[in-house]
């Protein structure tokens, strides 16, 4: 790659001198000299040329082939032993995504002691589950997972994996994927295949959910994504399914660990999976009083519901982050979602616009929860939620 | 401690529209502010020094008027800006971007610390962090809401999704941290007559000063691209209920009865 200067064709214009961003071009008589170290190869100067006297190969983007790459893989998480939800989920949809191009899901699995479990994952719709079992993948750790996860994939190939966009996730995919120089597409909430080019799809949100992108890796295999939780299915658990279950032998003493786990403080189980609940009663600003937690809790409790907010209800203190809905707290998909005092700002929006239904009680009749939702009720939530509570107790 | 902050200016989310004709953002008239945690990432390395000495370079990769950024953090108190800007630059994606931050930060070359948001709002990918950590070849801390750094040795806390973990480096290490950290402070009236004046200690730097190539920098870089772009679908067929408290409520049970929904069963 250079940058060839032919004098004879040249006559002094100076054009690509002046072209050039990063004066990579020195003028000697008024004639161009190349300086490689400061050339980028950026092509700017050759366009300007008149009298191809400037030629050089500009590195044309090549797509490599790739045809050797297959599966579809899925990084199961996970805690102690147990499965993350989102690996069920992920496993559901990679064998959409395996179907459609006729290829076969493969599940990996990392830890020490989870052999016992990876039934679970062909169960859950892998064909093939990849086991590294290793004292030193007990507990998660970055360097320990990159060096395990990125040797599997060097060994393998394959062709798409998927990731969850947990707090794991999204500090194991960046990582791995820039050692072994993988294109990476975050918090991805809907995958599809390309019907012409067999290219996975990956449509993620951007600008706090003011805009959606389709993005792909055409560059670099495995093609990889790490997957909003809460978005995807999981498939129906079906024990009849049969498939392989590997253990593969990983050498983890190259991978020093520099970091320490010092201490490991799980938070108590508060019984609030907002996630998994099938009714959820959320507040905006107008519950942030202790009456107002109240109007919310009552109707929750009648309706068999979990009781979840907007962020400025955590920032007011009046409920937990982790009953927060929304882009920077949790991703719901309730059959009946209760939208009580939220105005629908895209933040919240993007949190739970997958609900089956959106009932929105508000008193701004313009309040955008109304855009999304199925049911609306202009009115004060203090009055329209203890009536509603009456209704379902059936003293209405 | 030598710490580098890692800083991208964004426009205010909260106030980006979408024109309905075109789908495409609406920028003119929205402000550019610093990544909110970023500015978190720069009240962290501040505090460090006022403990242990040491400089704080703020690095940010951007369009011209990312200049702002860079000012914003001198009169901030960092000790140093450098605003990376270069139309080779454009269009990067994640891998593209933590290539010229990775290698803009060899070029600053002594430095015990990289600090920077967990995530920019424009993009939320939280990727940059991990992918300059892997070019640079030092540890990652990520989701950091506690940060303690001691000579040698930084001890965070790190934000989990049911709890948290203690975790202890050696530096150099790169942290990305939590909004819940601590509190930015404002920039001074001091530190803002310096970062506008001419003795600003701020460079700018090309794709050629970090000794970067074309081919991998910016769209050309990329190993990701975005073919499409288009605004969320938010149709639902809404139905309004209206009378008193009681009817509403009584219809809007009967409703979702209707659809096979019963509450409190």
């Amino acid at each position: 790659m250079a940058i060839r200067i032919d004098l004879e064709k040249c006559n002094a214009c100076g054009l690509c001198m002046r072209s050039c961003p990063y004066e990579a071009l020195e003028s000697i008589d008024k004639k161009p000299r190349w300086i490689e170290d400061r050339c980028t190869l950026c092509g700017a100067c050759l366009e300007t040329c008149k009298f191809e006297a400037l030629t050089g190969e500009i590195p044309a983007r090549e797509l490599p082939d790739f045809s050797d790459y297959r599966g579809v893989w899925v990084f199961a998480e996970q805690h102690d032993n147990v499965f993350h939800r989102s690996a069920f989920e992920l496993l559901g949809c990679a064998r959409y995504l395996a179907d459609e191009l006729g290829e076969e899901v493969v599940a990996t699995a990392l830890g020490s002691g989870i052999q016992d479990r990876a039934r679970d994952l062909i169960e859950y719709g892998a064909d093939r589950c990849i086991v590294v079992d290793h004292l030193a993948l007990a507990y998660y750790q970055t360097c320990t997972y990159t060096h395990a996860l990125g040797e599997l994939i060097r060994r393998y190939k394959p062709n798409i994996l998927l990731i969850a966009a947990t707090h794991l996730g999204r500090d194991l995919a960046p990582r791995m994927s820039r050692r072994l120089g993988l294109g990476l597409t975050a918090d991805c909430t809907r995958l599809s295949i390309d019907p012409e080019e067999r290219i996975l799809l990956q449509t993620r949100p951007a600008f706090g959910g003011n805009i959606m992108a389709t993005i792909v890796s055409r560059f670099s295999r495995p093609q990889t994504a790490t997957v909003r939780p809460g978005i995807m299915k999981a498939l129906d658990w079906d024990p009849s399914r049969h498939g392989e279950i590997r253990i593969e032998e990983i050498s983890m003493a190259d991978c020093k660990e520099f970091t320490k786990v010092l201490e490991c403080i799980m938070s108590e189980d508060r019984g609030v999976s907002l996630p998994l609940a099938k009714i959820i009663v959320a507040g905006g600003r107008p519950v942030c009083s202790d009456q107002g937690i109240a109007v919310l809790k009552e109707f929750a409790d009648a309706v068999g519901g979990q009781v979840a907010c907007t962020r400025v209800v955590v920032e007011e203190g009046f409920l937990p982050q982790d009953q927060q809905v929304g882009q920077t707290g949790q991703t719901v998909r309730p059959e009946v979602y209760f939208a009580c005092g939220i105005s629908g700002a895209v933040q919240h929006k993007a949190g739970m616009d997958g609900s089956r239904y959106v009932v929105a009680i508000n008193k701004d009749p313009d309040a955008p929860i109304f855009e999304i939702a199925d049911f609306a009720i202009v009115g004060d939530l203090f009055e329209i939620l203890p009536a509603l509570t009456r209704a379902v107790r059936g003293q209405g | 401690m030598n710490i580098v902050v890692l800083v991208k200016q964004v426009p205010n989310t909260t106030e980006v529209r979408i024109d309905p004709k075109t789908g495409n953002l609406i920028r003119e008239g929205v402000e550019s502010i610093i990544n909110p945690e970023d500015r978190h990432a720069l009240e962290a390395a501040l505090s460090i020094k006022e403990i242990d000495g040491g400089k704080v370079t703020a690095l940010t990769m951007g369009p011209p008027q990312a200049m702002e950024a860079v000012c914003e953090a001198i009169s901030m108190g960092a000790d140093q800006g450098i605003l990376l800007t270069d139309r080779a630059f454009a269009g990067a994606d994640t891998w593209a971007t933590s290539t010229a931050l990775g290698m803009a930060i060899n070029r600053i070359g002594e430095f015990d610390l990289v600090i920077a948001g967990r995530q920019a709002v424009d993009g939320d990918t939280a990727q940059i962090g991990p992918q300059v950590a892997e070019f640079i070849g030092i540890p990652q801390l990520t989701y950091v809401r506690k940060l303690k750094a001691v000579e040698g040795k930084v001890v965070v806390e790190r934000a989990l999704e049911a709890g948290c973990e203690r975790i202890e480096a050696p530096t150099p290490v790169l942290v990305t941290v939590l909004a819940s950290l601590n509190e930015p402070r404002h920039p001074t009236v001091q530190g803002l007559l310096l970062a506008t004046s001419d003795r600003a200690p701020i460079k700018i730097w090309n794709a050629a000063d970090i000794g970067a190539k074309a081919p991998d920098l910016g769209f050309a870089g990329s190993l990701t691209q975005v073919i499409r772009t288009f605004t969320p679908k938010e149709a639902r067929d809404t139905r309004y209920l209206d009378g008193s408290p009681a009817s509403v409520a009584a219809e809007l049970v009967k409703a979702l009865h209707e659809k096979e929904i019963r509450l409190g069963e």
